[in-house]
């Protein structure tokens, strides 16, 4: 019973990380219609801001909205930049270009902060949590709390405010949006600021458990990537229960059927999610896209 | 010494090649590459840049005592060349650069390249030419126990099979009825440390309650170690590289899991104890175990040990800059002693089977930064470099070594 709560606590833990990334892809995905695979590398080079600030003495509560505002600027400068040049072109174009830039990062961070493995500075308390005789990390649950704050947060965002729904059109009708007096091209730009703002945040609450270090969010991103199409790809929500699913969904695996365990419980978690899109194609929570003829 | 030990091979190649008329001052065997009358010249990989980049500062420390050597006058005569280059940990860097090396270089050998998946990549092309693939910087079990499919290649540091020999030794002393959790990666390297754990447990595997895998894209091993916990396990085995060793300690401090802890060898640095303890608290660090068999330079103990004062020398003359405390550079120094030692013994005349043979033959007491007590030696059967081990526990800051010290495989097998 206490190891079944423990996985599934550690379980939602590692799958807030998956939801955290696949929130940020599902962003991009909404606004330009491509995966964006920098995003890790993006996240893992705001988390290294945050990281020299606090070498520097500053404390963490100023550190960290520093860091999650140079992350929103620096993509919105990076989009319109780099990425609005090839904006209208294929989309295979602008998956290289996200390749391009996630070599970038990779290297960058590297050149400059070394390979090393760091700690990285907790927001939250190291004490374990005790609930009835089970332990729980503080860290677990802090992380656990935040990706659904940032779920709920976007999510009034795009259903609430003007700018949200100018967004969404932004995405949906570039043409007609434009007609009628919306931005599109800032739009685009502001799609770009967001996801690098829920990156950063992410690679923030991951980085005092998976450790600070170049490589930190790739294996990441293949797992947000997979909950992202399990939730739906173009669904906030759906990439955050993709997420927790994923995670929730590999522990008991690998812990309770002995015949998979650990070894196998990723091509499972995958073979599931392969059946699943078979009878659901646009994911759990996905629109599916429907053409006239 | 090296006279008395010359082995045959090498003596009659020298003859060979003076027969040939080659003559009496240039004493090189005129077809051996890389020998000149005044140089030896030898190739390297490490990774210089990339993920393993930290290891880099093995080749540093082995170009430090190099330099060192040549100043005092080289090996038999000749100096020293190493070409070490960055294959940046990457097995098709490596098969390219070794090529290089060989073909158009002609090294005399290759020596301390560096990494399981480069040596691998490297090691059947070298087999088939007939160059020395000496000492490699990789822990897994295969450069020894294969020899007779691939004898030009040797390792030198215990492998990863006969540390866990030794940690098994030891359990089966302190708590024979210890149930033990496994956590390891799911690849050769874990599964070589596994290996020797039941080898060394032997009746006794049955005490294994749980091995939990993970795979080296896994965000974190918390669910593996919840389970290892749940298994009932009192003992565990960190059989991990530096990240996931690190989050394993820190998992289960925050589990309130307190077992009797055995951390690989790969990732017991005072550095990565010193995160894992600024991260889990000292509860996650203290008191685990591991196995040591060069003297650690950031350990206070040996600062007035002689060897330890004359690595400082070398590394302050030859390679400024470097921090003597990181035991990489200390790695490094104390592997290019036995190359140095073995190329010595070769004579004036070195071979590239001669220098083979002398690497089955070792017997070297005097490198100056291995554990006092520990012999580097090897046998045509037994071509393991360094089998025994010491036991170090963490203190909260060091790791204090203590007991015997252990054979891992024992010797003659």
């Amino acid at each position: 019973m206490n190891e079944l709560a423990q996985q599934i606590v550690s379980g939602l833990a590692t799958g807030s990380i998956y939801a955290s990334m696949a929130l940020a892809l599902v962003l991009i995905y909404r606004s330009m219609g491509v995966i964006n695979f920098a995003q890790g590398e993006m996240a893992m080079f705001s988390t290294y801001l945050a990281w020299q600030f606090a070498q520097q003495g500053m404390p963490l509560w100023i550190a960290f909205p520093l860091t999650i505002a140079i992350a929103f600027a620096g993509a919105v400068a990076l989009e319109r930049v780099v990425v609005r040049p090839v904006e209208r072109a294929a989309p295979l174009t602008v998956v290289i270009l996200c390749l391009g830039l996630l070599i970038t990062f990779n290297g960058l961070a590297g050149w400059i902060w070394g390979y090393t493995v760091r700690t990285f500075p907790s927001p939250f308390p190291t004490t374990p949590l005790h609930i009835g005789s089970a332990a729980f990390s503080s860290q677990d649950l802090g992380i656990i709390a935040v990706s659904l704050l940032s779920l709920g947060a976007i999510s009034l965002f795009f259903g609430k405010t003007k700018l949200g729904l100018a967004m969404r059109a932004a995405a949906l009708y570039p043409e007609s949006s434009r007609v009628l007096g919306v931005r599109v091209g800032w739009m685009l730009a502001l799609g770009w600021g967001m996801a690098a703002a829920v990156g950063a945040l992410s690679g923030l609450m991951v980085a005092p458990v998976v450790l600070l270090e170049p490589n930190m969010m790739q294996g990441i991103l293949v797992y947000a990537f997979a909950a992202a199409v399990l939730g739906g790809i173009d669904s906030p929500v759906g990439a955050v229960v993709g997420g927790l699913a994923l995670g929730v969904g590999l522990n008991l695996i690998g812990a309770y059927v002995p015949v998979i365990g650990t070894d196998l419980q990723l091509t499972t978690a995958f073979g599931i999610i392969i059946v699943i899109l078979l009878f659901r194609p646009a994911g759990l929570f996905g629109r599916r896209t429907m053409r006239r003829v | 010494m090296h006279v008395r030990n010359r082995p045959l091979a090498a003596t009659l190649a020298a003859c060979f090649a003076l027969s040939l008329g080659v003559g009496a001052f240039a004493p090189a065997a005129a077809d051996e590459p890389g020998i000149t009358p005044t140089e030896i010249l030898l190739g390297g990989l490490h990774p210089y840049s990339g993920p393993a980049s930290a290891y880099g500062a093995i080749g540093k420390g082995i170009l430090a005592y190099f330099a060192y050597v040549n100043d005092k006058g080289g090996v038999n005569g000749r100096k020293i060349t190493y070409k070490d280059l960055d294959d940046a940990y990457s097995p098709p860097q490596a098969v390219q650069l070794t090529k290089q090396l060989v073909e158009q270089d002609k090294v005399f050998a290759m020596f301390d390249t560096l990494g399981t998946p480069s040596n691998l990549a490297i090691r059947q092309y070298l087999n088939d030419n007939g160059v020395p693939q000496l000492y490699v910087a990789t822990g897994a079990s295969t450069w020894g126990s294969d020899g007779a499919k691939y004898p030009w290649t040797i390792g030198w540091q215990p492998d990863y099979q006969s540390e866990a020999i030794v940690y098994a030794r030891y359990l089966l002393k302190e708590a024979p009825n210890a149930k033990i959790g496994v956590l390891m990666q799911n690849d050769d390297y874990g599964e070589d440390y596994l290996t020797g754990l039941k080898t060394g447990l032997g009746s006794k595997s049955g005490n294994i309650v749980k091995v939990a895998t993970y795979e080296v894209t896994d965000a974190s091993v918390a669910s593996q170690v919840a389970s290892l916990k749940a298994a009932g396990a009192d003992t565990f085995f960190v059989f991990a590289t530096p990240k996931f060793s690190i989050q394993a300690l820190v998992a289960a401090a925050q589990q309130s899991w307190h077992p009797r802890t055995f951390f690989n060898s790969v990732s017991a640095s005072a550095t990565i104890l010193g995160a894992a303890t600024k991260a889990g608290g000292e509860d996650a660090t203290k008191g685990l175990i591991t196995t040591q068999y060069l003297k650690d330079p950031s350990e206070p103990s040996w600062a007035d040990d002689a060897g330890m004062k004359q690595y400082r020398e070398i590394l302050a003359k030859y390679a400024p800059g470097a921090d003597p405390n990181n035991g990489f550079f200390a790695y490094g120094v104390s592997i290019a002693f036995t190359m140095v030692d073995t190329l010595k013994r070769a004579g004036k005349n070195p071979t590239r089977k001669a220098v083979m043979d002398i690497a089955n033959h070792l017997h070297e007491t005097d490198n100056f930064l291995v554990l006092p007590g520990i012999v580097v030696e090897t046998t045509p059967k037994d071509r393991f470099p360094i089998d025994q081990q010491r036991l170090a526990r963490y203190d909260g800051t060091h790791f204090v070594p203590f007991g015997e010290i252990y054979a891992g495989r024992g010797r003659g097998r």
